[in-house]
């Protein structure tokens, strides 16, 4: 397949993109909002052509549990889902994260808690961050604002689980997943062969192929010393990460007075708000964590230097704002503006925020 | 005839599998069922000339740690997840075999969805559950296949219905699934029992490489320490009590 | 006629001592230690009355920590 130019919603683009990254298996369970990628990947029937398994699994455990496998075996694969279905699939993701495998998670964020709303939200910003799983580690993080990146951050997310053995996830929501609009999808990539997966996964097991010695994926250490070896591994790695792969935006933050920072959709309709309030004479810069972790905790402190304050706009009821504020110190105003429930804030009502929240 | 004129390599009729690690000691209780059942599956993969195309799912429960002492390739599983951990390796390693090897907490209580439904939509894997009735590893609480009247950490006067429900004969429900082939009851508490656990053990293993659908051996197991017996005494036990409520016996197979 | 002979080698630091062989043996060939331990303090496995070994692999197959081997031969 070549490069092509399509009109497609957020979570259809992911299908094609799964399919064009060379993803080896997509294991999902239907939940709004995100049903499409999967109901996409079932008409474009993969398994015809790029030889990509599809399946519906019963459940989001049983889902992240086939991930769990295939990645252990050295496969590409990935699912998705949505809050609720995130949530229960924080086990298998621990897991994933602590056999140091490669492998993608989608999460395209509706409100919550509990069953909450099929409408967009950014509330699982913590669950994403700061493990969601049991115990220390991190997934990385991508937080897509066009369809355009949702298609990116699939090549980009199997690109740094390989790299660094560790789950990545793209953390969109309800808005860039459900919304049409034009979007490049790249030419086909083909599927590894089964010799580029042993060389590039030694550690894969796919049946002790050669006779080797034998491999074991396992998260179980039950002596300590190892035990501590392992999380220092862990850890280790997340330092190199953090060192290379923190990615962010920056639009006028030179010259602004004031900055918003924002993810996802929501940044897009502050870029809108910088507008408005230009219009008023007010000079806003934005910071867009692209990695919401990595967190581009040195970007936002530079870009707020000199500057009066610092409005974090999202869907939530303020979850990145703790990031914000210890990037910051307290140097400065650091205030939150969100809609819940999966009411979106219009750039006027972001404006406004500005206005009696930082300026006074 | 001397003793050392016997022992010779010429006469040799029986050694341990090549497959099981003899470097490691195996840290089951003595008299422990999984022991055999390891060996067996040993044995048949070593026979079966399946030692580069198997991977093995190991459960949590007693038999976690299954991956230090077969030598074939695993991956180790949430409780309760093998079925569908194998479920992915299985369908993107289609030429390899894929098996899981669950307890009964694994298989018939908190993996019960990923059981039913691996089963039930065929997979070409080998469920090999390993039912003695209660939780090794935890201690020796209940587990759903726990015996009416049983004594356990968790029914300390033994289970009652009223309170604790039913015991839960997973594999009669495997049976009844279009997606299985084969499903049998097997032991191994005597030399009979061992060798026609081999032979389903076999079977099922021929099924998965013949992409026949699932094949479930459950082998009805002692737990000598968690039922406090001497292993002769939980062999006894099992054979009077278990017997009756889990007969042994192929279930299904499909031809 | 054919007469079965058979022995039988016990790996003495994988045994535990469990009885499950001497129970399976039909000529009462095995027993346990009654004083002698291993390493990891197991009353191990051994030939008491290695004259009654025919070789038939009972106790080898029911060892769950496969520590049995088995020799036989036909003496005419």
């Amino acid at each position: 397949m070549k490069e092509e130019v399509r009109l497609m919603k957020g979570n259809e683009a992911i299908a094609h993109a799964a399919i064009r990254y060379g993803c080896d298996g997509y294991f999902g369970y239907p939940i709004t909002p995100q049903s499409e990628v999967l109901e996409t990947l079932e008409e474009l029937m993969p398994w015809e052509t790029t030889g990509m398994v599809v399946l519906q699994a019963e459940s989001e455990v049983a889902a992240i549990n086939m991930v769990y496998g295939g990645a252990a075996s050295g496969k590409a694969v990935m699912t998705s889902s949505s809050s609720p279905g995130v949530s229960l699939k924080q086990e298998g993701i621990s897991y994933i994260a602590a056999a140091s495998l490669p492998a993608l998670i989608l999460n395209v964020m509706r409100g919550g808690p509990g069953l909450g709303t099929i409408q967009p939200s950014q509330a699982d910003y913590f669950q994403a961050t700061k493990g969601g799983g049991h115990g220390d580690y991190h997934l990385i993080v991508l937080a897509p604002s066009t369809v355009q990146e949702m298609v990116d951050f699939v090549g980009l997310g199997f690109d740094l689980a390989f790299k660094y053995t560790n789950p990545a996830m793209i953390l969109a929501d309800g808005i860039v997943g459900q919304m049409m609009e034009k979007v490049v999808l790249p030419e086909q990539r083909p599927r590894r062969t089964e010799e580029e997966i042993r060389r590039q996964c030694p550690w894969a097991a796919d049946g002790r192929k050669g006779g080797r010695k034998r491999n074991v994926v396992t998260s179980l250490e039950l002596e300590s010393s190892r035990m501590e070896e392992i999380n220092h591994v862990l850890q280790a790695r997340y330092r190199e990460i953090e060192k290379n792969e923190t990615r962010w935006e920056e639009i006028d933050v030179e010259g602004a007075d004031y900055l918003i920072v924002a993810f996802g959709s929501i940044a897009r309709i502050c870029t809108k708000a910088k507008e408005l309030a230009a219009e008023k004479g007010i000079k806003v810069g934005i910071v867009r964590p692209i990695t919401l972790w990595p967190f581009p905790t040195e970007a936002i402190a530079r870009a707020a230097e000199g500057k009066k304050g610092i409005l974090c706009v999202e869907l939530n009821a303020g979850q990145m704002i703790e990031d914000v504020r210890l990037a910051v110190h307290d140097n400065l105003p650091v205030e939150h503006f969100g809609r819940l429930g999966g009411i979106i804030p219009s750039p006027d009502e972001v404006v406004k925020a500005l206005e009696e929240k930082i300026i006074r | 005839m001397e003793i050392q004129d016997i022992i010779r390599p010429e006469n040799k009729v029986y050694s341990a599998p090549e497959l099981l690690d003899q470097n490691v000691h195996m840290h089951y209780c003595p008299g422990c069922s999984h022991g055999v059942i390891h060996k067996l599956l040993a044995e048949v993969i070593a026979e079966m000339g399946l030692a580069e195309k198997t991977v093995g799912v190991s459960p949590v429960g007693c038999a976690v740690f299954a991956y230090n002492y077969i030598d074939v390739d695993w991956v180790e599983a949430a409780h309760g997840r093998a079925p569908a951990v194998a479920t992915a390796i299985s369908r993107l390693w289609p030429e390899d075999v894929v098996f899981t090897y669950q307890g009964d907490g694994d298989m018939s209580a908190i993996g019960t969805a990923e059981s039913i439904h691996a089963a039930n939509r065929g997979e070409n894997i080998v469920m090999v559950f390993v039912n003695n009735a209660i939780y090794g590893m935890t201690g020796g609480q209940m587990a759903p296949t726990t015996l009416v009247g049983q004594k356990t950490a968790t029914t300390p006067y033994g289970r009652r219905v009223d309170l604790n429900g039913h015991p839960l004969e997973i594999t009669n429900l495997m049976a009844i699934l279009d997606g299985t082939c084969y499903v049998t009851r097997q032991s191994v508490h005597t030399p009979a029992n061992v060798r026609k656990t081999k032979a389903a053990l076999k079977k099922a293993f021929q099924n998965a490489l013949d992409k026949k659908g699932t094949s479930v051996v459950e082998v009805v197991a002692t737990c000598n320490s968690g039922w406090k017996m001497s292993p002769e005494k939980a062999n006894e036990w099992m054979a009077e009590h278990m017997f009756a409520k889990y007969p042994l016996g192929d279930l299904k197979d499909v031809k | 006629m054919a007469k079965i002979k058979g022995a039988v080698t016990v790996n003495v630091e994988r045994c535990k001592g469990c009885n499950l062989c001497v129970v399976a043996c039909p000529t009462d060939t095995l027993s346990l230690q009654a004083n002698e331990v291993n390493d990891r303090g197991y009353h191990y496995a051994y030939m008491s009355n290695p004259d009654a070994c025919i070789g038939c692999c009972s106790c080898a197959l029911v060892c769950p920590d496969a520590c049995i081997e088995v020799y036989r031969v036909k003496v005419d």
